[in-house]
């Protein structure tokens, strides 16, 4: 029971830098992200969100503090901690020279399920995702939002109880966006806990109950979504994004 | 099953990649007919009268004619006897009938091979206390003949020719000595069948192949090239795979991988074992040419060794040798154009520093104490033991056990730089 109580994600006292820097890049960072919970990670280019995902996903390693996925600390390459979420990068990280039920049996089978298993789940999000009719094509003949349909389908093949996705919806059309949104929220719905980012702020707000929002590598606000609107006297994210982080242009 | 899904992916993703299937398969195929085509006509070059010669007599003796057939008989031309002209329009002749050589025989010639055989006989009396006094003649007879060369004949068969003509001259010469002498001697001309005795009956020579002692293959351009040009086929895979794994460590499936409950190691097995069976059907593939297609286009047929198995460990062995250079290249370099460019440069490094262009007696000193450090020579060495010299398992032990090492060598260079890259 104890394990239950326990937030599905837990940074404490978070610090990093890159390779050659001087200072911490990202510093006394502190955050829990409850179980079931639908979080979102919001800050200008280079704030650290896509480096925050990549220490709670294990890809970069802390400097100070440390991160912990369901009570174990974040590890890289930890196989325990691994099979604990489910990731979608920026980036199409799939093969374009094989088709999507191809590469659902090849990371299905990384993600240590069965091809039972594989073969069962495969066809359920290939019809969920509206790709059905094209599992047996490369994807390197798809467009963008097929790309990105075929790259979440690959990131929740094993189920997990946590899905980190890092823009999932950039460069696609409306109808592959909505289609995208609309089966994260009934993934959240079925107790999947979210931790999400975007610039795609309206988006968000249709999908994200808590938020936070980063800038030079410290988090300058964190709350429930609508505290936060009214707190600032927002009225959408959008302002309450430039409220916070102002209107210069980041480099 | 993690293992085996990989595999199926790498082999699927091998199979759909047209272009780097034709790198990996068909450019080998042709590089191994090219050469040894090239290299046969070379081995037929001086047995074949495949090279043409001009001959221009402008003596009209006896001995020029004598030698003019002479020339002839050696076998290593095509003898085509040019009217008389100018030495001026040699050249022009030797464009005109595609020649690499024109033989000139001057005027005066018999009377000059003459004169040096009395002056040689004359001293040769002398040296034995007899009178030889009325034999010499004028001492330092210009050259005899004249040979052209065209500038493209390689240096090795033009001082074969030379070596083949002075030997014809010189039995001439040897025979006019000896009836010289015999005629000072004994007031008589030498009977025919003593100068023939006497002058025909050449010490014979042996030309004997080291091998095993139950050897019997006869070393030819295929014996000598479809090994070295399979191995070149199998470090060809260089290109293809050290591409494969920075393509992947650069895109997106290399983060998902790592977050995946699955060691990367896998994936790096995978690529071994597809791979591998990559540069085994290669080697299948060259070996089947050498033996099926060979004969109808001219070529020796290729002879496979005796021990089949140890003909199939050393395959095994340079494969798994190419595998992980290529991997190694292919975790080390950070872009493909950094891959593609050090795989195939350093390729033909290693196969010219290996012996595959020019065999490995003949370099300098200094290479030779840095052959060592190409898998090329090893793996070359090795499959000469068994297509040369009939050699079996023994033979080839040292270069499978050294193949080995190299082979771990760049396993443990692959860890450590996975290691430090945060790559696993």
């Amino acid at each position: 029971m104890a394990v239950t109580n326990l937030p599905a994600v837990r940074i404490h006292n978070l610090g990093f830098k890159y390779s050659g820097q001087e200072h911490l890049f990202l510093s006394d960072l502190n955050l829990e992200i409850a179980v079931g919970e639908r979080f979102g990670l919001f800050g200008p280019n280079g704030a650290g969100k896509t480096t925050l995902m990549s220490l709670m996903t294990g890809l970069l390693r802390c400097d100070e503090g440390g991160v912990e996925l369901m009570g174990r600390r974040v590890r890289a390459s930890d196989k325990k901690v691994n099979r604990l979420f489910g990731f979608v990068p920026q980036e199409y990280a799939l093969y374009t020279e094989l088709t999507p039920v191809e590469n659902l049996q090849f990371f299905g089978a990384w993600a240590g399920m069965s091809p039972r298993q594989i073969r069962k789940r495969s066809a359920e999000l290939l019809g969920i995702l509206g790709l059905r009719e094209v599992s047996n094509k490369a994807v390197k003949h798809f467009s963008g939002g097929m790309k990105r349909r075929v790259n979440l389908a690959i990131g929740v093949i094993h189920d997990p109880g946590i899905l980190f996705l890092d823009e999932p919806t950039v460069g696609v059309d409306v109808q592959s966006r909505l289609g995208i949104v609309e089966y994260l929220q009934s993934l959240c719905n079925n107790g999947t806990t979210l931790i999400y980012t975007s610039h795609q702020l309206s988006e968000a707000e249709l999908l994200c109950e808590r938020i936070a929002f980063i800038d030079e590598g410290k988090i300058v606000a964190c709350g429930e979504m609508k505290a936060l609107l009214a707190t600032r006297g927002q009225h959408d994210l959008e302002g309450l994004f430039l409220s916070l982080t102002g209107k210069e242009f980041r480099n | 099953m993690k293992l085996w899904a990989t595999i199926r992916k790498d082999i699927r993703i091998l199979l759909r990649d047209r272009l780097g299937l034709s790198l990996m398969f068909g450019m080998p195929v042709i590089l191994v007919i090219v050469v040894t085509s090239i290299q046969n006509s070379t081995f037929q070059l001086l047995t074949k009268k495949n090279v043409t010669m001009l001959l221009y007599n402008h003596d009209t003796g006896a001995l020029s004619a004598q030698f003019a057939q002479a020339v002839r008989n050696i076998g290593m031309f095509r003898v085509l006897t040019v009217p008389e002209k100018d030495s001026k329009s040699v050249v022009s002749a030797m464009r005109v009938n595609d020649a690499m050589l024109a033989l000139e025989i001057p005027v005066g010639f018999s009377r000059q091979l003459a004169v040096r055989a009395k002056h040689t006989a004359g001293k040769a009396l002398n040296s034995f206390g007899l009178d030889g006094d009325t034999l010499t003649g004028p001492a330092g007879v210009p050259d005899l003949v004249n040979l052209y060369c065209s500038p493209s004949f390689q240096e090795s068969v033009r001082l074969s020719v030379l070596g083949s003509l002075s030997g014809t001259l010189q039995a001439m010469e040897s025979r006019l000595v000896l009836r010289n002498v015999y005629v000072a001697i004994n007031e008589k001309p030498l009977p025919d069948s003593v100068e023939n005795e006497m002058l025909n009956a050449q010490p014979g020579i042996k030309a004997i192949t080291t091998g095993n002692g139950n050897a019997t293959v006869i070393p030819n351009a295929t014996q000598h090239n479809v090994p070295a040009w399979t191995i070149f086929a199998m470090f060809f895979i260089v290109i293809s795979l050290s591409g494969s794994v920075i393509r992947e460590k650069m895109s997106g499936s290399f983060i998902r991988l790592k977050t995946l409950p699955t060691n990367y190691y896998v994936a790096l097995l995978s690529k071994q074992i597809t791979y591998l069976a990559v540069t085994t059907l290669q080697a299948v593939v060259i070996f089947a040419i050498g033996i099926f297609l060979f004969p109808y286009i001219n070529l020796p047929v290729l002879r496979l060794p005796s021990h089949m198995w140890s003909l199939l460990l050393v395959v095994l062995v340079c494969g798994w040798c190419a595998v992980n250079y290529a991997i190694c290249i292919g975790v080390v370099a950070r872009t493909p154009e950094q891959a593609n460019g050090f795989a195939a440069i350093s390729i033909v490094i290693l196969a010219a520093l290996g012996g595959l262009m020019v065999p490995s007696f003949a370099m300098p000193a200094s290479l030779k104490t840095m052959m060592a450090i190409s898998p090329f020579h090893w793996c070359l060495e090795a499959f000469y033991r068994l297509f040369l010299e009939g050699g079996g398992i023994a033979d080839v032990m040292h270069n499978v056990l050294l193949l080995l090492f190299i082979s771990a060598c760049l396993q443990i260079t692959t860890h450590i730089i996975l290691k430090r890259k945060n790559l696993i």
